[in-house]
């Protein structure tokens, strides 16, 4: 194979321009991504913007239109199943075995991967410990809340010890403290080595947990890097939200000379600028307003890439 | 299990982008793979095993009580082919045959349905290296399997009962599991199709229940018309009760080969039929 440039560690996993279409609609368009041993890679991008769909061609239980990929030196689709015996996978609903305790759960998952059940028995323990859920073993999954699904989901997806993982959305509906412990068990297997592609909505979860990034809309990939590159590429340093009776007032003011770009959402106006303490000086002339200071993060490159109105058809 | 463990040498120059669709009719991908599938069906059947059986043998043997004994006393023994049977004999090795029909056709819709479509329990094998052909062959086995179940709890109340001794019932029984896979296949079929369980519906009022009268359960297919008698010939259930009815009067069938392919032609075709369909249900 002809690659442009000779990597010395070859990709764990390689994607190569896929596209997918249903019907007339292109889901995924001539989408291209690698990732690298011991890499998390996030996919980020609004409802509908083909993360799910761009998993399930990974896992090829979706055939792509055009494309194509290959994993651990082997080639989807031809190779499927080998490949699948090397990857751990959560999907963003919960397919854990109502009638199943944990333990059976972890049992009966095993033994699809053609795994001993003294061999699957053996990592039980350590399975359940890791996701904090050795109390529960005799549980099943109707019995546990939210977070401890999810993290039943993870330690499955574990149970073949697999060398990559693909999640996709694996902390949406969780509360808080749920979200952080999934975030520690997620960087606990990064330090062990593992590589993660991580599909997500939470901006703080793709900042915390990821090495490079990647913003899909409408299918297409519309930026890719680290996530702190990504910021300094395309925003200003700092952003200054001025809401309160009045705000929409200051939109159209000589303040907004202050400011490289202005933008409005309902009672907010978000200056992003890298004058800030000059700004907030001139703020203060309005004592009525509140204003809040912060550098510019994620959330602000996501909504600034893909816009801020709602995917009504998501 | 077959996975081949491939060699880091493979030519990763194959990369096409060509399109990769397959036709859903292409020949079945089977593997040794569906028996963890199989054996998860088992385990959650015997932690529920005793109440489900008391469901599954409570009907059949209403019927046989009701029908042969009550209908058995107005009716007096019937002669089939010169021998003379009592009417409870008759409907038994027929009834046992609709009870091997029902219980492969509610646990292929309902149960199956339940595993594909609500639980997905089926989208979360795939995840793992086990195919969807491999999935489809474990629940038509498992459907089969449950209907050899149900059947053997009757037969064991049959023999208390000293309906029938007949050794030939050792034959009976693979005869059985095969009815079984038949009509467990062609349960698959309307399981791929369905968008929620009041479709099924269709499938036992417009086929099970016509099937149950035009079988030869309750009585001999010679008391129909002629040209219901030519479609009956060629109902599933007619053939099934054709092979086991004389196994329970001690003697050996006739047209082996004809009812025996009659139903291995309807499982074969629906088995092939219900795959190509699932594969298009799951876009593969």
């Amino acid at each position: 194979m002809l690659l442009p440039h000779p990597t010395p560690s070859p990709p764990l996993f390689s994607a190569d321009h896929l596209t997918k279409r249903f019907g007339g609609n292109t889901v995924v368009d001539d989408l291209s991504f690698a990732i690298a041993p011991g890499e998390c890679l996030g996919v980020i991008g609004p409802n509908g913007a083909g993360k799910t769909t761009t998993v399930r061609m990974c896992l090829g239980l979706t055939a792509p239109d055009g494309g194509s990929i290959s994993a651990l030196g082997l080639q989807m689709p031809r190779d499927a199943l080998a490949i699948k015996a090397q990857i751990g996978v959560v999907t963003q609903l919960d397919t854990l075995d109502p009638d199943f305790n944990c333990e059976e759960n972890l049992l009966v998952y095993g033994r699809y991967f053609g795994m001993k059940d003294r061999e699957i028995k053996e990592r039980i323990p350590a399975l359940l410990e890791f996701a904090s859920l050795t109390s529960k073993a005799k549980a099943k999954p109707g019995e546990l809340s939210g977070g401890m699904k999810r993290r039943l989901s993870l330690a499955r997806a574990l149970v073949n010890d697999p060398k990559l993982l693909l999640l996709d959305e694996p902390t949406t509906g969780l509360d808080p403290q749920a979200r952080h412990l999934m975030w520690e068990r997620l960087q606990a297997l990064l330090q062990q080595g593992k590589s993660i592609l991580l599909t997500t909505h939470f901006m703080d979860e793709a900042e915390r947990l990821c090495s490079r990034l990647l913003v899909l809309d409408h299918g297409k990939k519309i930026a890719e890097g680290k996530p702190r590159d990504l910021i300094a590429q395309h925003l200003e340093p700092d952003v200054v939200e001025v809401f309160g009776v009045g705000a929409l007032a200051v939109r159209d003011s000589p303040l907004r000379a202050l400011a490289a770009r202005v933008e409005v959402s309902g009672e907010t106006v978000f200056f992003y600028t890298d004058q800030a303490s000059a700004l907030l000086q001139a703020l203060a002339a309005y004592p009525q307003l509140r204003t809040l200071h912060r550098p510019a993060n994620l959330e602000d490159l996501f909504l600034k890439l893909t816009g801020r109105q709602i995917r009504e058809d998501a | 299990m077959s996975t081949p463990t491939h060699s880091a040498t493979l030519p990763a120059a194959t990369s096409s982008t060509a399109p990769q669709i397959q036709s859903p009719w292409r020949a079945p991908r089977l593997t040794m793979r569906f028996w963890p599938v199989f054996q998860r069906n088992l385990l959650v059947w015997r932690k529920l095993a005793i109440p489900s059986l008391l469901g599954n043998i409570a009907e059949p043997l209403m019927w046989l009580v009701a029908f042969g004994y009550g209908m058995g006393a107005l009716v007096g023994p019937l002669t089939i082919d010169g021998n003379t049977v009592p009417y409870i004999l008759f409907l038994a090795s027929g009834s046992i045959c609709m009870s091997a029909m029902n219980a492969a056709s509610f646990e292929a819709l309902y149960s199956a349905f339940s595993r594909m479509h609500v639980q997905k329990t089926w989208d979360g094998i795939m995840n793992a290296p086990v195919g969807l052909d491999d999935i489809v062959l474990a629940e038509m086995l498992w459907a089969a399997f449950k209907a050899l179940f149900t059947v053997t709890a009757i037969l064991g109340v049959m023999l208390a009962l000293q309906i029938s001794h007949s050794p030939k019932l050792l034959v009976a029984w693979p005869v059985l599991l095969g009815v079984g896979i038949t009509f467990s296949s062609m349960a698959l079929v309307f399981n791929a199709l369905a968008k929620g369980y009041d479709f099924f519906t269709y499938y036992f009022t417009l086929f099970l229940t016509p099937t149950m009268f035009l079988g030869g359960v309750f009585f001999p297919l010679e008391q129909l018309p002629p040209f219901v008698r030519a479609v009956a010939d060629w109902l599933p259930l007619a053939n099934a009760v054709a092979l086991v009815r004389p196994l329970f009067m001690d003697q050996w069938p006739e047209h082996i080969l004809f009812h025996g392919g009659v139903l291995l032609a309807y499982a074969v075709v629906s088995f092939w039929v219900a795959l190509a369909l699932t594969r298009k249900r799951f876009g593969q």
